[in-house]
């Protein structure tokens, strides 16, 4: 069974629909990739699977219970869920360490004191031991994302989303975020990545799909997706991204 | 050793600083000179610039200044607070609470929109008017209210302007988070809103440290009233040109420091 699934998606913002029906399977320790031009309804759907945004149609289910019921509380499953942003979004009058400690502190009951080497391990485990006590102005981007992807590990997500988190970064950054990621993967983490760093997808996801106006057109192992696509407008699209980067 | 460029701009510098001072000089000079000149001068002077009671009241206005300076220190942290109560309760979307936001709508709506000396003359006369025992029907108390209500309602603005202009996208990671509503408000929203509208809010206290002032016609003896009865007594204005110069040696520093502070925010913001 599928860890995470939407079925027939649909999402609008007043009179213009993003997402049209969206199919999409997330089977557990599963990395899947959404790659498609900007406007093709990747970051919507992220938003709309951990309940950021409302879905007009169709059912989300998460170990297959609906967890898109109107009126259903969403913190249960945002909690569940994590999500990291393009722009990073770090609280910026608090700590790195306070921003990782803020959400498991207040939805788990628990102190500073108990959740403290809990977080320090995870700042340890991406590079960031020396930065706790930063503020997010004192950081680079690369380090503002890694603690964004800390923040969202403290509270124990079981499932985690990636709004082209490398997308705002300088060159010379990337890699150190790409290689956060790698040691989730390397973790068993089920991820969805909405991405345009090709290279990596290809290299490291179960499954890439292809959106193209808020359908998903194509999906299937990177080696095929990107290897022999079958849809024309895959294939245009490939070569423009590959040509550009 | 200057660089060509430096020397330049020092000599421009220097030429315009040159400017600028004897402009100035010459302005003052004009003022100094002319005024006398005008046939009310000597009356004038003597009534408004008189150095005698200047120096025979200005220790007693000194002393008045005290009660205005108690009535700002009680009164600010209790517009703070009821600005906050106020700017929060707008902001609650609960359809059962809507009476709250209504409440909050038509508060601000009234009291941004009386003139203060009405609210004081309404609070401080009319309250102690209901007969109450002491000390609640002092028009000390029941002005300081009239003052408190009035501004709240501008701060509560400046604080709902400032909850509104924080990016949607920290809304965004405290809900990816779990975290609640209020918690969000809380931890996430409201400490960074504040920061963000201390000088707005800065200019406001500016004013009422002046509008305290308006208390005087209902009572307490602060330092304007205390101005108006050495005036009586002396039949002279200086007094008045004595608290002049007492307020304003409280809000120039004020204002400047309100602009120093919006100057860092906004370099900060760059």
């Amino acid at each position: 069974m599928a860890r995470l699934e939407a079925r027939g998606l649909v999402k609008s913002f007043g009179a213009t629909t993003v997402c049209r029906g969206i199919d999409l399977e997330v089977a557990d320790g599963e990395m899947v990739c959404l790659i498609g031009a900007s406007g093709s309804g990747k970051s919507t759907l992220l938003r709309c699977l951990n309940l950021l945004e409302p879905i007009d149609d169709g059912v989300i289910l998460l170990d297959g219970e609906d967890i898109s019921v109107p009126g259903l509380d969403p913190l249960p499953v945002r909690r569940r869920i994590g999500m990291v942003f393009q722009t990073y979004n770090l609280f910026p009058h608090m700590t790195a360490a306070e921003n990782a400690m803020l959400a498991p502190r207040r939805a788990r009951g628990v102190t500073r004191e108990e959740i403290g080497p809990e977080v320090a391990a995870l700042f340890e485990r991406f590079g960031l031991a020396d930065r706790m006590g930063h503020y997010p102005d004192q950081l680079s981007g690369g380090q503002q994302q890694r603690v964004a992807i800390v923040r969202a590990l403290a509270m124990r997500p079981e499932i985690m989303l990636f709004d082209e988190i490398t997308s705002a970064l300088d060159p010379e950054l990337v890699g150190e975020v790409l290689d956060a990621l790698r040691d989730l993967r390397a973790d068993g983490m089920t991820m969805v990545l909405a991405t345009h760093e090709m290279g990596f997808a290809r290299e490291l996801a179960d499954k890439v799909c292809f959106l193209d106006g808020g359908r998903i057109l194509e999906e299937g192992p990177p080696g095929e997706v990107f290897a022999s696509p079958r849809e024309d407008r895959t294939r245009a699209f490939l070569r423009r991204v590959l040509q550009a980067g | 050793m200057l660089t060509r460029r430096q020397q330049y701009e020092a000599r421009v510098r220097r030429r315009a600083m040159l400017v600028a001072g004897g402009s100035t000089l010459a302005v003052l000079l004009a003022i100094v000179v002319l005024v006398p000149f005008a046939p009310g001068w000597p009356a004038v002077k003597k009534s408004f610039f008189n150095a005698e009671v200047f120096a025979d009241t200005f220790p007693g206005l000194l002393n008045a200044f005290l009660l205005d300076v108690a009535i700002f220190a009680w009164s600010a942290p209790m517009i703070f607070a009821l600005g906050l109560v106020v700017a929060l309760m707008r902001d609650v979307r609960a359809p059962a609470a809507y009476p709250v936001r209504l409440f909050a709508i038509v508060y601000t709506d009234i009291f941004r929109g009386v003139p203060v000396i009405l609210v004081i003359y309404l609070v401080g006369f009319g309250i102690p008017g209901l007969g109450l025992p002491r000390p609640w029907n002092s028009p000390y108390v029941w002005g300081t209210v009239a003052l408190v209500l009035t501004y709240a309602a501008y701060v509560a603005e400046v604080f709902r302007t400032g909850i509104e202009g924080i990016h949607a996208s920290q809304r965004s990671a405290a809900a990816s988070l779990g975290l609640t509503e209020a918690d969000t408000m809380r931890f996430v929203i409201l400490p960074q809103a504040i920061r963000k509208v201390v000088p707005a809010n800065m200019n406001l206290f500016i004013a009422l440290q002046k509008d305290v002032a308006l208390l005087s016609f209902i009572g307490p003896v602060e330092i304007f009233r205390q101005a108006g009865v050495y005036k009586s007594l002396m039949a002279n204005f200086t007094p008045y040109v004595g608290a002049a110069l007492i307020f304003l040696a409280i809000t120039v520093p004020a204002t400047r420091f309100a602009d120093y502070l919006l100057a860092k925010q906004m370099k900060a913001r760059s």
